[in-house]
């Protein structure tokens, strides 16, 4: 059982993984946090993702641009391992995360996921109050003391600009936030898990400018203590926020690399087709 | 031509409307017009007299009771057997699984079995346990009757439930459980529905509980005694040659519905109140 608690330094690992990892997770995360190789995934027949190869640096913004249909978010949930549910999907190949493969056998579901705060397209506030919302996430992951869980909420929701917004009202529902308070709640229950990572899927595309706006300097924000990875439709959104990008199409990455580097001169035919517009 | 297809087919949509409407009320009419005349303080708080079927003192505090205690009971068995089992279905299964499939079409063919097999199957299984004609019998056999309707009301408002919900709790990193008790909250409101459909269905059934709950004057104060039931002691009375006692029996049915007319209100208030931090 390998317990991915990130207050801890070394990690116990499992018999089956010891062979050729046994050194602290932190130190082989330096600058590839994610590492997948080899990935192909495929729902029911159909080859969805092809051979994908790809580092992913930490405590950066790495966007994944390309047209509908890619899989662009078929990858993203492989991240935080999502298609376990489904029966219908298959994955082979590797996935690293902090040096250890993710779809290794032994690996807990849960531990991979709590390392993961996804940030779904809509906003899914929970059937509960604002307070409960944030407050979730630690409790069921152990944490008993009220005085702890009261500091984690407000912290969060200071940490999305939630909490002036919501100071008097924290115990009500929080249905009634505006769409984009609740995108921010959202976050701010993802943050409360103290993850390691960000997964954004379109997470900026139900919203208006002003949220968006928003949401995108917490993402800025966050990439100091997190690796950010987001999914994205818009290419100015990309631009304007992504130290990284890989651009996919029909499964396969055509092109990845640094965001001015892969606007301004980008290498492939397809990319700049993309670029221009051509196809989307 | 055109639009006067439209206005066809606009008579014939108004036309059931009011068909449905005016049977409720004629039948709600007729129940309460020859009902409440006869229903006195006596009915609802006293058991039946000497000679109460001959037309003598006495009221149907024993149906009641009986009915309430055996809905009650049933209701308690088959919720703890309902929700687990959606829950599996819904949550643990895979979306496409055949066993939920196979599961979902069984309960409609036990829907489909009319309350008299319920009953004489529940006798049948009485006879084979050893146990007689009583509250517990009546329980367990009325819990069987309520059980598909329980639970394929609620399969399907738990179908009917965002996909993003469950993704969003799982992706935090709870477990299948934890997941599941938040979403049960959700599907309160739901879960209200399904006990009042299952409710109206078990109370006013007098067939699954005419061998196995059997019949008696006295409130059962044990499970392993008789109960009397309300639509039972509408049939007895209804029975009877004296039309004092035939007028009473629409007063039975006045309580009857007026039971059932008090859970659905109730029901509806609860159910808000627990849905208050419904997304």
């Amino acid at each position: 059982m390998i317990i991915a608690n990130h207050h801890l330094e070394t990690l116990t690992v499992n018999p089956a993984m010891e062979i050729n990892r046994t050194y602290p997770l932190r130190k082989v995360a330096h600058d590839n946090a994610i590492k997948v190789e080899n990935l192909d995934v495929y729902i029911d027949d159909q080859h969805i993702l092809k051979d994908i190869n790809l580092s992913i640096p930490e405590k950066s913004i790495t966007c994944i641009i390309g047209p509908s249909g890619c899989g662009k978010t078929t990858f993203l949930k492989t991240l935080n391992r999502m298609h376990d549910e489904l029966p219908e999907v298959r994955i082979k190949g590797k996935v690293y995360v902090d040096g250890l493969n993710i779809y290794d056998k032994g690996v807990n579901v849960i531990d991979t996921r709590k390392k993961m705060g996804l940030l779904a397209q809509r906003p899914c506030p929970l059937p509960m109050s604002i307070f409960d919302n944030v407050a979730y996430g630690p409790r069921i992951h152990g944490t008993k003391r009220r005085k702890k869980i009261n500091q984690t909420v407000i912290q969060y929701l200071q940490y999305v600009g939630l909490w002036d917004e919501v100071r008097g009202r924290v115990r009500t529902s929080a249905s009634k936030l505006s769409i984009g308070q609740q995108q921010r709640l959202c976050l701010a229950r993802g943050l409360a898990i103290e993850p390691e990572y960000i997964l954004g899927d379109e997470a900026t595309s139900a919203l208006d400018p002003l949220s968006t706006k928003k949401i995108e300097e917490l993402f800025i924000q966050l990439k100091e203590k997190y690796t950010v990875i987001l999914v994205t439709h818009t290419l100015r959104q990309a631009r304007r926020i992504a130290d990284n990008i890989v651009f996919m199409y029909l499964g396969k990455i055509v092109e990845s690399g640094p965001t001015e580097e892969f606007f301004n001169n980008p290498e492939k035919q397809l990319t700049r087709d993309y670029l221009s517009g051509s196809f989307s | 031509m055109k639009y006067l297809e439209e206005k066809i087919f606009k008579v014939i949509m108004i036309g059931a409307a009011m068909i449905i409407m005016g049977v409720l009320i004629y039948i709600i009419g007729t129940v309460f017009y020859k009902g409440v005349p006869s229903l006195t303080w006596d009915m609802i708080t006293r058991i039946p007299g000497g000679g109460f079927y001959l037309g003598k003192e006495g009221g149907v505090l024993n149906a009641i009771m009986g009915s309430v205690f055996i809905i009650t009971g049933a209701l308690i068995i088959s919720m703890m057997i309902s929700v687990p089992l959606v829950m599996y279905i819904n949550f643990y299964l895979p979306n496409k699984s055949n066993f939920a499939g196979i599961v979902r079409f069984s309960l409609d063919i036990l829907f489909g079995v009319p309350s008299i097999v319920y009953g004489a199957f529940g006798f049948a299984l009485m006879v084979y346990m050893g146990i007689k004609a009583s509250l517990l019998g009546g329980i367990i056999t009325v819990a069987m009757l309520i059980m598909p309707l329980m639970m394929r009301s609620l399969d399907e408002v738990t179908r009917l439930l965002p996909r993003d919900l469950p993704d969003a709790l799982l992706s935090l990193g709870s477990t299948k459980y934890e997941m599941t008790k938040v979403l049960l909250r959700q599907l309160m409101p739901g879960v209200i529905t399904a006990i009042l459909l299952a409710v109206g269905r078990g109370i006013g059934d007098a067939a699954t509980v005419l061998f196995t709950a059997g019949y008696t004057d006295n409130i059962p104060v044990s499970l392993s005694q008789p109960a009397a039931t309300l639509p039972l002691s509408i049939f007895f009375q209804l029975g009877s040659p004296v039309e004092e006692v035939q007028n009473r029996a629409y007063a039975s049915a006045v309580i009857l519905t007026v039971i059932i007319l008090i859970l659905s209100f109730s029901a509806r208030y609860f159910s808000s109140k627990f849905s208050k931090h419904k997304s």
